[in-house]
């Protein structure tokens, strides 16, 4: 196994034991003469927020790419469960249960909040209407945006009113929560508080750790490191197109994280105890 | 320091303007006549501005499909005036069973609607220079293909749209009777299924329908293709309406059909609006030329009027998407 050779991380502990719900093992990517992803490793564990970090042009976005389909890797793995998997469409991911959200509001301003949560997975009536018309459910839309967004303890009083009647932080919300109600994998939330305040950007946060307390493994691509520290497990650390460590938000400081970020700190030289496992 | 602080911010919501607009304009310009002439508010009038309103109706649903979806299609009159050219040229230059003929109808609008949809998806080009080298292009093959001669009516068989039904001892024809169908179909399609609300989702945010996995390229296409049978199914009523298939026709309705969605509250943005509103937009046209008729004034007033309505309308839908 070439990806071993990667890893800064030391022997398996009692942790890594479980079962990784996503892994990639040297993922290679070129463009021509540019590399985009140089034999990067990934690896995700049940119930956990794993957060991507990386300088710009790390390649951390081609990483993300390669994980939700958007891109096909030249080489490497990705095996979901321990079962290879290869995504050629973002249709793909989504079919094995990986959702993402992206920094763009992708969400449709003028429709309810039920129809954009079930935008392209509309709930059908039962029989021929439903079938060959496709005509929708509306009730039964409602009823389960309500119960899912009452699970995930988000405060709006109807989903019937249309997005843009919301704030910021709460239209990226109705768009995590989304993702969060059709994941049966992995949710992928790519820079989902770069757009907002402090506050909306903590309502986010507070979602997001709600979305992993239901058991759903999260990767958190991020600019902000108080974000990162603050609702992370692990955070990846990208450069130079592969994995340079796995730390441990818990144990290391900000400063030494973006010292391993910019590179002016190799992993071999952190202490073991600031390292993931 | 995560709590969700306050609940929502809740913004004070007026009422809609640009959906409960045009249905005022609509009642007020109906009173307005009604105090002008004690002809005016009668069946008979309205039977008469649906039927003359038929043809221009269908164009219009069609227009605003395409408009709900960010688009626009200047070349819906000519793909009509083509469609009625085919059909009047093959039942009675050629004498082929006029079913057919309609069938050959259909199938032109069909294609001259799938071939903009398709510039549209396949070569990303904009709608609006799409539709307008179509509008040119169609022009040509109608003169072309008419030798700039008209084709008159046969005598029967094309004529069952201007058949008449009695409703309350008042005749409207089965024309009306189809446009104001397919006005209701349309809606229950754009409000109750899937892809209708896709069509919405479309003109309101394309790259999150891109992301949620929907073919927004088969659903475009889609819509310009049935645009196009829509314009055979406004020949058929043109037929009916002029007596024959004119290489004159076709001209002037890409503009009025776009009047029509804009003064009923469609968005020219996309993804707003409501396809009944533009049969109000049609109706609240019809009134005025009638009325203006009824009152023995020039059709300039009718001119006059329809650009300070279009420029209201669409005031309107900005300042209620300022609010928002």
């Amino acid at each position: 196994m070439t990806a071993a050779a990667h890893l800064p991380v030391t022997p398996p502990g009692p942790q890594t034991a479980r079962p990784l719900v996503m892994e990639a093992r040297n993922l290679v990517k070129r463009y021509g003469h540019v590399t985009a992803i140089g034999g990067a490793d990934f690896e995700l564990r049940p119930g956990e927020i794993m957060a991507v970090i990386g300088d710009n042009g790390a390649g951390k976005s081609s990483l993300i790419k390669a994980l939700s389909g958007a891109l096909i890797p030249d080489e490497g793995e990705i095996l979901l469960d321990g079962r290879p998997v290869h995504f050629r469409t973002p249709s793909d991911a989504r079919r094995e249960g990986i959702e993402t959200v992206y920094q763009a509001l992708a969400v449709a301003p003028a429709m309810t909040i039920a129809e954009n949560l079930f935008l392209g997975r509309e709930l059908y009536v039962g029989g021929p209407l439903g079938r060959l018309l496709k005509v929708i459910d509306r009730r039964r839309m409602l009823t389960e945006a309500t119960q899912h967004m009452q699970g995930l303890q988000f405060a709006i009083k109807s989903m019937n009113q249309p997005v843009e009647t919301l704030s910021g932080g709460q239209r990226q919300g109705v768009a995590v929560a989304r993702a969060a109600a059709f994941a049966r994998h992995v949710v992928i939330m790519d820079e989902p508080t770069a757009a907002l305040g402090v506050r909306e950007g903590n309502m986010v946060l507070d979602l997001i750790r709600k979305v992993r307390d239901k058991g759903l493994p999260v990767i958190l691509i991020s600019h902000n490191m108080p974000h990162v520290f603050e609702i992370a497990d692990r955070i990846h650390v990208h450069r130079m197109g592969r994995r340079a460590a796995l730390l441990n938000p818990k144990k290391i400081s900000m400063a030494d994280t973006v010292s391993v970020m910019t590179g002016a700190l190799a992993a071999a030289d952190l202490s073991a105890d600031v390292l993931a496992h | 320091m995560t709590q969700p602080t306050t609940p929502p911010a809740r913004r004070f919501q007026l009422p809609n303007l640009s959906t409960l607009g045009p249905l005022i304009a609509l009642l007020l310009a109906c009173l307005f006549f009604a105090t002008q002439s004690d002809r005016f508010l009668t069946l008979g009038t309205f039977s008469l501005i649906l039927q003359q309103a038929s043809f221009i109706g269908v164009i219009a649903i069609a227009q605003t499909l395409i408009i709900l979806t960010a688009g626009i299609d200047l070349s819906c009159g000519m793909i009509m005036a083509l469609a009625s050219m085919v059909i009047g040229k093959l039942a009675v230059e050629q004498g082929v069973p006029i079913p057919l003929a309609i069938l050959a109808g259909f199938a032109v609008g069909a294609f001259a609607g799938w071939l903009n949809g398709l510039l549209i998806t396949k070569w990303k080009l904009p709608p609006f220079i799409v539709t307008l080298g179509m509008y040119s292009i169609v022009f040509a093959a109608v003169k072309i293909y008419s030798k700039a001669t008209s084709v008159p009516m046969p005598a029967d068989g094309l004529t069952f749209l201007a058949q008449r039904f009695t409703v309350f001892g008042t005749p409207f024809t089965y024309g009306s009777l189809l446009m104001v169908a397919l006005f209701v179909l349309t809606w229950l399609y754009l409000n109750f299924t899937a892809p209708g609300r896709h069509i919405y989702a479309l003109g309101n945010n394309p790259e999150a329908v891109r992301l949620s996995g929907i073919p927004q390229n088969r659903l475009l296409l889609s819509v310009y293709t049935f645009a196009g049978v829509l314009y055979g199914v406004a020949a058929l009523l043109l037929l009916e309406r002029i007596g024959g298939a004119s290489p004159e026709a076709g001209t002037t309705e890409n503009l009025e059909s776009i009047t029509a969605v804009v003064i009923g509250g469609t968005s020219l943005f996309g993804g707003r609006g409501n396809v009944m509103g533009t049969l109000i937009g049609v109706l609240i046209v019809g009134v005025f030329r009638s009325g203006l008729t009824f009152m023995g004034l020039d059709s300039v007033y009718q001119n006059l009027i329809t650009g300070i309505l279009i420029i209201l309308a669409v005031a309107a839908d900005q300042f209620s998407r300022r609010k928002a």
